[in-house]
């Protein structure tokens, strides 16, 4: 495959794992905390570089999990002793970040690894870091890593649909059935976590909120149906990626910033013409209704 | 036998207590109003008895049993307003939530928990409703989407809270007609109230709440202006009308 396919499959897998997640968030009215885990999980991977001395796939999701976990139960400490629900999410986010990027300036330069690159990312260098296995060059780590992490969020989701659907629509009544919702609510966070570390590497810790809230809200536009909101949130971010590469290309910007821009163009996109909850359509309407 | 037992429940929010001391028994198939002034605590005793805020201590049996053995037994309608009734589903998908319980993890409703979800819409008259957004469903239906959802559940104790409040007559008589139906199934039935008026029309029992009980028995010995006064204290005036019916009665 040439470079700018394995970018944008890289882009596309972003967009779609990130969506149908992200979708959830939205739901849950915890766009905020996606976007303090998002951050947070840096010190997660300067932590299991830490331990390992390299910058391997598993170490670094199995880091990114446990301090994403971390993030949201600091976070529920803070709030349940009594502190604002935002300031507990702003007071854990920059603290480990902060730490993560303390930590950051220890790593040697031998090793790719900086707080430019962690805000960031650089899809564009994705396509040289390959991995091999039995001498076979088995293209980009990332591409394995995000359809690792796809693969284990859409697994999660499927086995506990119905459990997310009711601990995101009525926590309160999941709980008198006896649903766990805080397991349900930590398996999120870990999915969220997860998926934010695949996409480090090529949209870092900033744009990748983009992919995960902007994709969910448009779809929440332009749907009544749970399952399709999901669906159609994973379609949006890809979408995202295919437009936003192709712009890049045609010119000459970060293709990262480009596919987080173009989620933005299609939300203000469905917000005018969204079928039900548009600007223009519900005017439209009115005039059509008047006359 | 007594569907519920509730032993020395104390319940506080920061410090404050807001019940102290609550006990009482409820007997099976009774149809019970739980009353008192806004800020008496009778929405907290129904969230603490289900388990749904913690409490400073308090023990509760449904049926001889510890509440937490016994939680398939428990049905429960909350506040319309406690969920966002703009997420994405219709009014079917929310009914077919009452059958999660049964369903167990990891399986999907089938066709057997959709058709009792359609039969429990049809009782509640919402049959035209099912495939409905539930945004755009008025706050009657709402309420009604939330009955038909306990009905599925097929409990033997319902709570209901503030079903009755600002609803219109169809969904009153959708309501009236289910409690009815739970009695005659030797059901029993709680429910947060806050119209004195029609106290003695829905209830056969009725607990009188002020941070702790003031009475609790059958409607006609309990449900007395001697009884209101010190319930609701200084604020009887405002009670007016039924207080007045109540004399007429007496």
């Amino acid at each position: 495959m040439s470079y700018g396919a394995w970018i944008l499959l890289t882009g596309c897998l972003v967009g779609i794992t990130c969506g149908i997640t992200g979708a959830i968030l939205v739901l849950r009215k915890m766009a905020m905390l996606a976007d303090a885990i998002s951050h947070t999980v840096l010190l997660g991977i300067v932590g299991a570089f830490f331990v390992t001395q390299s910058l391997n796939g598993l170490p670094m999701l199995i880091g990114a999990a446990v301090v994403g976990l971390l993030t949201a139960l600091f976070v529920q400490l803070l709030d349940s002793s009594g502190v604002q629900s935002d300031a507990a999410i702003g007071v854990v986010f920059t603290s480990l970040f902060a730490l993560g990027v303390v930590l950051i300036s220890f790593v040697g330069d031998s090793v790719h690894l900086d707080v430019q690159h962690a805000l960031m990312g650089e899809i564009a260098f994705i396509p040289w870091e390959t991995f091999e296995l039995n001498g076979m060059n088995m293209g980009p780590k990332a591409v394995w890593l995000l359809g690792a992490v796809l693969f284990i969020n859409v697994a999660l989701i499927m086995l506990f649909y119905k459990e997310i659907k009711l601990t995101t629509f009525d926590p309160q009544y999941a709980a008198l059935i006896g649903i766990p919702i805080m397991f349900i609510h930590y398996l999120l966070m870990g999915m969220v976590s997860l998926s934010t570390v695949a996409s480090f590497d090529a949209v870092g810790a900033i744009l990748v909120v983009a992919m995960l809230i902007v994709p969910g809200a448009t779809a929440y536009l332009l749907t009544d149906r749970f399952i399709v909101m999901l669906l159609l949130s994973g379609f949006i971010g890809v979408l995202s990626a295919v437009l936003g590469y192709f712009s890049a290309v045609l010119f000459n910007v970060s293709i990262a910033g480009a596919m987080a821009c173009a989620t933005g163009v299609l939300f203000f996109f469905a917000l005018f013409l969204s079928p039900k909850y548009g600007f223009l359509t519900k005017k439209l309407r009115n005039k059509m209704l008047k006359t | 036998m007594n569907a519920l037992t509730v032993d020395n429940l104390s319940v506080t929010y920061d410090k404050s207590p807001v019940l102290q001391r609550v006990g009482f028994e409820i007997p099976e198939g009774s149809l019970t109003g739980i009353i008192g002034p806004n800020g008496a605590g009778k929405s907290t005793l129904l969230k603490s008895v289900l388990h749904l805020i913690p409490r400073l201590t308090g023990d509760i049996k449904v049926y001889g049993k510890p509440y937490k053995e016994q939680r398939n037994l428990i049905g429960y309608v909350p506040q319309r307003s406690e969920v966002d009734w703009d997420f994405p589903t219709n009014a079917l998908d929310i009914v077919l939530m009452g059958r999660y319980g049964h369903i167990g993890l990891f399986r999907r409703p089938k066709k057997k928990e959709i058709s009792l979800a359609k039969e429990a819409l049809k009782k509640v008259g919402m049959e035209d409703y099912a495939n409905r957004q539930i945004s755009q469903l008025s706050g009657g239906q709402q309420q009604r989407v939330f009955l038909a959802r306990a009905l599925v559940q097929d409990a033997q104790i319902y709570f209901m809270d503030e079903p009755f409040a600002g609803v219109d007559a169809a969904t009153e008589k959708a309501i009236m007609n289910l409690m009815q139906q739970w009695k005659y199934e030797g059901k029993t039935v709680l429910v947060v109230h806050h119209d004195l008026q029609t106290v003695e029309d829905y209830f056969d029992h009725v607990l009188l709440l002020n941070k702790t009980p003031v009475s609790y028995g059958p409607t006609q010995q309990v449900f007395t202006m001697e009884n209101l006064e010190r319930t609701y204290g200084g604020a009887i005036s405002f009670i007016g009308k039924s207080a007045q019916v109540i004399q007429e009665r007496g």
